[in-house]
Order: C-alpha cells, then structure tokens, then sequence
C-alpha cells in the first residue's frame, strides 16, 4: 500500500516538479516569474492540441515546450529589456496565459488524447531497476514523462554545481553588479535562463493535459503553478530539495482521497491547505534562522541595471 | 560600430507620459486585432461588438458599472500597500476572508436585525476579518522581514481552502438537496440598489475620493509615501515606520475584504469559494494601469469592466470565447508595462 502512495505522489508530483525546476533557473538568476501558472497552462493547451493534431507525443512535448518558452519570452522582454515590474508582469502572464488556454482549448473540451500519445506515456517497466524492492518499484514503474523529469532534476544539479555557466548563473542572482564586474553577459543569461523556465513549466503543463488526465478540460493547471512557485521557496532554490518537495506536495494533492478509502474522513479542502501553509511556515522559519544557503538568491527581483549601480 | 546607450531621463509627466500609456494602448489593440484577423475574426467587428455589448444598453451599461465596483474598491485596497511597495497580491483571499465574515452575520443574524443595522454589522464583520487577514503578512514583514509578495499569495489559496471546507462541509446548506451550497442570504442582507445597480457603486465612489483626499493631504497619507519611497528617510524622519506598514495593510485588506462583503450580499446572495473570481489579480492590473492613482482608478477600472462585460458578450453574440477578453487584458498590460520604459529611459547615440 505505501508503494502505492508513493507511486502515485511521484506522477501526482511530476508536473509540480517541472514547473518548480523551472521556476529555479529563473529565480536564480534574479527573476521571480510569477507566470509559472500561466506558462503551464500555455503548455498545457499547446502540448495536448499538437498531439492531438499529428498524433506524435515527441511534437507535443516540442509544442509544450515552445509555448511555455514562449510566455517566458515576452516575460523576458518586458522585465529585462524594458524593465518593468516583476511581479505585475508575472501576474499579466498568467491573465493572458489562463485566457490563450480556454481560448486555444475551446474546440478540445471534453476530447481525448489519441492512442498513439497515451501508448507512448503508459508505464514502462524499467528492467532490474524496477525489480529492487520498495525503492525500485516506487521510483521504476512510470511513463517516460516521469523519467525525463529525473533526468532534468540531475541535469540541473550538475548544471549548477558543476559547470561554468551555472556558476555564473548562481553570481548573477547572488550580485548581478560583481557579476557583470567580472565579464557576464547578464542580460544574455537573464534572457536563456528565465526562458528555460517557461519550457520546463510547458513540459509540467503539459503532463496534466497528456498524461495525468488526457482529456482536454479548462483549467487543467488548477493553481498547480501557485504551488510550485511556493515548492521553489520549500526547496530553498535547489534541485534535489525541488525533487522531494515535488514528492510531498505532490502526495499531499492525493492523500485526501486515500484517506477516505480507508475510511478516514480528513475534509481533501483542509489538506489542499498545506501545501501553502507548509511554504508560509519555510518561509517564515528560513527568514529567521536566516541561513545564508536557505536565503533567496541576494539579487533576487532587484533588476539589474549597470547604469544605476 | 554605432551604439545606443540607455539613461534615465527625468520621468516624463502627466500629460506626455499618459500619451505614451494611450500609445501603448492603442498598439495592443492593433496587436490584438492582427491577432484576431490571423483566427479569421473581423477585429473591427469585434471590439465594437464588444462595445456595444458593454454599453449598447441601459441594462447592459447597468451590468458593466456593477463589475467595475468589486474592481474600484479592490484596487483603491491595493493602491495603499503598492504605495508603500508592500506588495500585497492577496486581494483574492482578503476579499473571501471578508465575504465569509459578513456571511457569518447574514446567516445568523438576519432574522434578528432590520436590514440597515445588519448590513452595517456585515460590513464591519468582513472589514475586522479581511483587515486580521492581511495583518499576518504586514507582522512578519515588519518582525522578521518575510518576502510579503509569497506570504500574501499563499493566503489566497488557503482563504479560498477555507471557504472550500465550509461551503462543502459545516455551512453547506442542508436544504439544497444535497448541492454543496451555504444557504442564501435572507432579504434583509441583501445591499439595496440606487438608480437600477447596488449601492456599491456609491460606496465605490465616496471610497475613492476618499482614497485621493487621504493620500493627498492628509499626514498618514503622506507618510505611507515616504516610506514607499525609501523606508531609511522615513526613519531618519522620526516616523514610525512599522507602524505605517501595519496601518497601511489593514486599510489595505480592509479594503478588500469590503468588496467580499459586496459581492456577498450584492451579487452572490450567500458564500462561495468563486466569489472572488480573480477580482484580487485583476485588480493589481487596474492599480497598476492607474500609475497608483486612485481617480484613474475609477477610469481603469470601468474600462475592465467594459473589456470583461464585452468578452462575454461576444461569447453569446458572436460564438468567440470570452477568454479572448482575459487574452487583451493580459496584451493591453505587456504594452504598458513595456512602455513605462519609454517614460523612464531614454536611448542617446554613442559609444560606451
């Protein structure tokens, strides 16, 4: 049964842990995007419109990723160019966002996935791996989709850690102005970066059109990139933490209904609640024990502009 | 290699800078119609189908002004804690925060007070609720310094959890067969209404004014600027800054939370979890669009207003999904946030 559960909080996690790592590489570069909910859905709409039209799940995830790349874009534009306000513009994102979906979704409501895209996302059995007890059958049971997320959660981390951009990347959100000192081309990482974002939070999108659900329904996202705004403040801005707390919050959008199978009665609208009241404790608890490795990126929705330094 | 240089120039005003918003404006819609002939709509027949779907008629003109009320107060709300760059995008929860305290006196007291007392009671109710709830955010920014812009997001999905959890559990009406509904407000809860819309309409305009006179000349006012303009020179300046902050914020969710109470008793006749609809985020786009002026306030606002009430009316008239009124609006502010640059920067020629 606790194989279960967990099987289950991982898929139920998946798309928060795409939007969250999203939401990483943006904040880490001093932006907070407050467009994840609106991206996702973007992606969402996108993803599940181009599989339905060619049939190809490859194309989809492309068209997923290329709408939330999109929206990110004109964040990008209008943040860092024409440096406007994070936050308003974030919150524009997710307005135009939630109205492209219902708007590009309309002639979809109620539709199904075709066959070939949930064939290509059923579950695939890893061999051996998916063998070891407990651990391999909780994490080695899934569709692609989850998997690709493993593989972006390590990508990012060696990103990160290991590689000369992600130091870069890492500066710039501590101190854009010692960054741009010592050579970044700031306005070049702000632009791939925060776009990276958009095309992670597409691909969580599009998990909830194509594979948790795949029938096309308005507002599929259901404040999920509410959610993983807040996961990016539990994570404390890195990868592996992003990957658990994906997992937590994820189990926590599916215990309610557990619970009542076993006849429990806990009311799923309290348990919805903890997920933000758990980011509202971090988050209060992180600025008073005041960590420096916990703390937001310095730079964080501070624009940077070298001629008002 | 010729090479343009961005510097601050000194802020364009009044007249010129809202030229360049008006410019903006207009390119978004010349945008948004490229975008509406490219899905096989005539974009002229749209926006004036939109139009006249919004105030082609006294009723329809009735329908518009009654959503532009929940947006004038909510942004009026938002306007004193942007002021102070405190910012507040918890408007959503502080309005159900303020619907559910009104609720609570409509549905227990209603039977027992004349409606004047009882939907003064309800005010009050919802403004100490909303008012608490946007005190949690303004203590630990003001003990602790925790980012309010999260804090106050994540109250809205909890206020709206809460709401949730009573209309589906304790409040549910045991008469609706069923049906997850809290039970309808009895009459005398209901806001009366003046020349064919409810009160709220005045309220929203005496608020308004009442906001620009505050932030204008009174001292309180003026403080919750300085601080926004930097919170050191306030305190060098011997004011109270803390003070102010918690001030402001619950003014702020007072504010809101009163929109709760008129939506409550106005327009739902009881509480629901979608009683705020995304009033609190759109109305951060009105005060912003308003360069946090309260009187453009009241013009932002009915433009929403107008631009929503279009949007579902060429849903009906027209078979094109409202959801392209929530695609301009979302266009409409690219276009002024990207031109606020244009008021605040210019390019000169030259090398670095």
């Amino acid at each position: 049964m606790w194989i279960d559960i967990f099987a289950a909080a991982i898929t139920a996690g998946t798309p928060l842990l795409f939007a969250t790592l999203g939401e990483i590489y943006t904040e880490r570069v001093g932006n907070t995007n407050l467009g994840v909910e609106g991206m996702m859905i973007m992606g969402a709409v996108v993803g599940f419109s181009t599989g339905f039209l060619t049939q190809n799940a490859a194309l989809a995830l492309a068209g997923a990723v290329l709408a939330g790349s999109a929206g990110a874009l004109i964040y990008a534009i209008i943040t860092i160019t024409l440096r406007a306000n994070q936050i308003v513009t974030g919150l524009a994102l997710t307005i135009f966002g939630t109205g492209f979906a219902s708007f590009v979704g309309k002639p979809y409501v109620g539709k199904a996935a075709p066959e070939a895209i949930k064939n290509f996302f059923r579950v695939i059995e890893i061999p051996l791996l998916s063998d070891i007890p407990f651990i391999g059958e909780i994490l080695f049971r899934h569709d692609v989709f989850v998997y690709l997320g493993y593989i972006v959660t390590f990508w990012t981390l060696v990103y990160f850690y290991k590689t000369r951009w992600g130091l870069n990347l890492r500066s710039i959100g501590e101190s854009a102005a010692s960054a741009d000192a010592s050579g970044i081309n700031i306005e070049k990482y702000k632009y791939i970066h925060t776009i990276i974002g958009g095309a992670l939070a597409g691909l969580g999108g599009a998990y909830l059109s194509l594979v948790t659900i795949p029938v096309w329904q308005e507002g599929v996202t259901g404040g999920r990139g509410w959610i993983a705004v807040a996961l990016v403040i539990f994570a404390s801005w890195k990868p592996i933490k992003a990957m658990f707390g994906a997992l937590l919050f994820g189990g926590l959008d599916i215990i309610g209904f557990r619970l009542q199978g076993m006849g429990i009665h806990v009311s799923q609208y309290l348990i919805d609640m903890l997920p933000y009241l758990t980011t509202i404790v971090v988050l209060i608890i992180s600025t008073r024990k005041n960590k420096p490795e916990d703390m937001p990126p310095a730079d964080l929705s501070i624009p940077y502009f070298r001629e008002e330094r | 290699m010729l090479k343009y240089n961005i510097i601050k120039k000194d802020e364009l005003e009044g007249r010129q800078a809202m030229m360049v918003r008006a410019a903006a404006i207009i390119l978004s819609f010349v945008f948004t119609g490229i975008f509406m002939v490219i899905i096989g709509y005539n974009p002229i027949q749209v926006f004036t189908k939109m139009i006249s779907g919004a105030l082609g008629t006294e009723m329809r003109i009735q329908e518009t002004i009654t959503k532009s009320i929940p947006l004038v107060i909510t942004s009026l709300g938002i306007l004193v804690a942007f002021k102070m760059k405190f910012w507040n995008i918890g408007g959503e929860g502080q309005i159900m925060m303020g619907a559910l305290g009104a609720s609570y006196i409509a549905l227990n007291y209603a039977d027992s007070m004349a409606s004047f007392p009882l939907l003064l009671l309800m005010a009050l109710a919802s403004i100490v609720c909303g008012g608490l709830w946007a005190l949690i955010p303004a203590f630990f920014k003001v003990k602790l310094g925790t980012n309010e812009t999260i804090f106050t997001l994540m109250l809205n999905y909890i206020a709206i959890k809460i709401v949730q959890y009573l209309q589906y559990g304790p409040w549910k009406d045991p008469n609706a067969s069923g049906f997850p509904k809290v039970a309808n407000f009895a009459p005398a809860a209901h806001l009366p209404s003046l020349f064919g819309i409810h009160i709220g309409w005045i309220i929203a305009l005496v608020l308004a004014a009442a906001m620009y006179v505050f932030m204008k000349y009174t001292k309180k006012g003026y403080e919750i600027e300085v601080v926004g303009e930097s919170p050191n020179t306030a305190k060098y300046a011997g004011m109270n800054v803390n003070g102010i902050i918690i001030m402001a914020l619950i003014i702020s969710g007072g504010l809101c939370s009163l929109v709760g109470m008129i939506q409550a008793s106005a327009i739902e006749k009881t509480l629901s979890a979608t009683l705020s609809g995304g009033l609190g985020f759109t109305a951060i786009i009105t005060t912003w669009l308003s360069g946090l002026k309260p009187h453009f306030i009241v013009i932002t606002s009915i433009a929403f207003a107008v631009l929503l009430q279009g949007g579902v009316y060429i849903q009906i008239a027209m078979q094109i999904p409202s959801a392209v009124a929530e695609m301009i609006q979302g266009i409409i502010l690219f276009f002024v946030l990207g031109s606020e640059f244009f008021i605040r920067y210019k390019f000169v020629k030259g090398d670095k």
